[in-house]
């Protein structure tokens, strides 16, 4: 068996499953955010009052981490009050682990969940949000669901799974210099279209991912859910150990491949061929080389998300922005507070400051079009970000090119998609 | 089941689209149902007045994992959704919270059902009829386990 499938049989209490296979499997952990969990609450009060079920205690409120993400800060009314009944119902339960906005680390829940060591390798974790497949770079089995599934989890531990096929993508070698992750993800999604993988697993493997940072993985497997994967998967390795170390887990058990795992389909990349490239509008799957769009004016570059503002990403667009100034609006939204904080202490927040660029507060924000420099009818903006379907980041008729940190903020200087090649 | 169709001649349908991302906030499910299709058809709630089935093509409710994309739909009184193929949470959504019936369907039926056209679905006999052209297609039936999952009334009812 391959990873995916181990975890899901561990899960299910099968020693061997198959591609195909449906069961039940025990959840390990399960994220509830600011969207999911008010959908959860509502699906409880809707099966209460209908007499299916009655809701005294969850499962195990111990396996369960809250935390608000897209609506903050409250962007009105309804909004705020999502955020009461989320605290409301953490407290109902007895859920400790309640990340909150204002009140000390917080932040875009699929960052959260590596930033603070929440999901180990090889668990089952599901949460309520489609980018849940991130974590998955830790070695774990990540999948995104919605939040019937999420309530059905938390309430009785398990969920049903079909065991997806594996497609695997193999690297060989070293990115070269200005070239991403992303870019490297994008062209993947370019090649294999956005229902490429649906309802498999992607799993990465070999040298070139072996050689990759953590934080560089995890952009890899977040935007399988753009090719339509069930989850992304990389196998767990000494930095993945020392990673989480760092952030205080030091018991896990970790799974790795049998020797005659077997997948769909290998797919080879060679990471020298590899350059910096755009999604260009209206798909993620719409991929052309940065130098093949460089006529193309912006009117804002946008750095953050799940994505894209991982600490390491906003390095490499502080390695780009400093001492230049920006020519279009430029937000830095970092993914969490930790790594908003770890950003000031080395110097990142003045650089970015200094270029001109607004820093924000950790939130989904314009990601998701939901606040936080959405965009009017005809703008265009270059961003970090995962989606470009219309209207994802505002108005229906505004544009967005997704790209790598490099090319957000070479783009942030010089008005137009730009290659870091060329700056 | 029986119904009228609307028919959407594309692939890739997203959640964005079908419930757009300002309006996750929302809960209720006939505010949610206010602003279905909002992201691409404005004329959708005069079209669902009289019809209750969307037709479209491959990888319909792609992107996010937002349940509010299928409760629109459904609360607007959509109750089937024939697509070529289905993103997976999308469908899902749809079994696991019984708000409508993901069907898939093949090329030949697709391209045979028109705007207007009335069908009626048979679920135990995996047949569609087209009223409107007295026509009758198959429908790839339900795997196992959904299938379970939908007669008994989405998951919170189901009994393993």
């Amino acid at each position: 068996m391959n990873i995916t499938e181990k975890i899901l049989a561990r899960g299910a209490g099968e020693s061997k499953l198959e591609p195909g296979d449906v069961k039940f499997a025990k959840i390990d952990k399960v994220m509830l955010h600011d969207v999911s969990g008010p959908g959860v609450i509502k699906t409880f009060e809707k099966l209460e009052k209908d007499g299916v079920i009655k809701v005294d205690k969850l499962f195990d409120p111990s396996m369960i981490w809250v935390t608000e993400d897209h609506f903050v800060p409250s962007v009105d009314k309804i909004s705020a009050e999502n955020i009461i009944k989320l605290s409301d119902f953490t407290n109902r339960f007895g859920i400790k682990k309640h990340f909150k906005y204002g009140m000390g680390q917080y932040g875009i829940c699929h960052s959260m969940s590596h930033e603070e060591g929440l999901v180990s390798p090889g668990e089952l974790y599901v949460g309520g949000d489609s980018h849940t497949n991130t974590t998955g770079a830790l070695g774990a089995f990540a999948c995104g669901l919605g939040h019937t599934d999420i309530a059905y989890a938390i309430l009785n531990g398990k969920l049903w799974f079909k065991v997806p096929e594996t497609l695997y993508f193999k690297l060989n070698g070293k990115l070269p210099e200005n070239v991403m992750a992303k870019d490297f993800i994008l062209r993947i999604i370019g090649d294999i279209t956005t229902e490429g993988a649906a309802g498999k697993a992607m799993q990465f493997g070999g040298d070139g991912i072996t050689d990759m940072s953590v934080e560089s993985r995890l952009t890899l497997t977040n935007m399988t859910t753009e090719a339509g994967a069930k989850n992304g998967i990389i196998e767990p390795d000494q930095k993945v150990f020392d990673y989480i170390s760092e952030r205080g887990v030091s018991k896990y058990d970790a799974v790795y491949d049998d020797d005659d795992a077997q997948y769909e389909k290998t797919f080879e990349y060679e990471a020298s061929e590899l350059e910096p490239v755009v999604a260009k509008p209206f798909s993620p799957q719409n991929v052309s080389p940065v130098r093949e769009t460089s006529n193309i004016e912006i009117d804002k570059s946008y750095i953050g998300s799940c994505t894209g503002a991982k600490y390491e990403d906003l390095v490499a667009a502080a390695k780009i922005l400093k001492g230049k100034k920006v020519k279009v609006r430029t937000e830095v939204l970092p993914a969490t507070i930790s790594i908003y904080k770890k950003a000031t202490e080395n110097g990142l927040t003045q650089i970015f400051i200094d270029a001109g660029a607004v820093v924000g507060p950790p939130t989904c924000g314009a990601c998701c079009g939901a606040q936080m420099g959405v965009l009017a009818k005809d703008e265009v903006c270059v961003s970090t970000t995962n989606r470009n379907f219309p209207g994802r980041m505002g108005h229906l008729e505004s544009k967005t090119y997704l790209a790598s940190p490099l090319v957000t903020a070479a783009s942030a200087i010089t008005g137009k998609l730009t290659d870091p090649r060329d700056l | 089941m029986k119904g009228k169709v609307i028919k959407y001649e594309q692939d890739n349908i997203d959640t964005d689209v079908i419930l757009p991302g300002p309006y996750l906030k929302l809960h209720e499910h006939s505010e949610l149902a206010e602003h279905a299709m909002e992201g691409m058809d404005p004329d959708f709630h005069s079209k669902v007045k009289n019809a209750s089935i969307i037709v479209t093509g491959n990888n319909f409710g792609c992107g996010s994992s937002r349940e509010h994309a299928p409760i629109a739909l459904s609360a607007s009184g959509i109750e089937a959704v024939l697509a070529l193929s289905f993103a997976r949470i999308f469908y899902r959504n749809s079994v696991d919270g019984a708000y409508l019936l993901p069907i898939e369907i093949d090329e030949k039926t697709y391209s045979s059902i028109s705007e207007n056209d009335e069908l009626e679905i048979d679920t135990t006999k995996n047949e569609i009829k087209n009223i409107t052209k007295n026509e009758t297609y198959s429908m790839k039936p339900f795997p196992d386990l959904i299938g379970k999952i939908i007669e008994a009334g989405g998951l919170f009812k189901y009994k393993p």
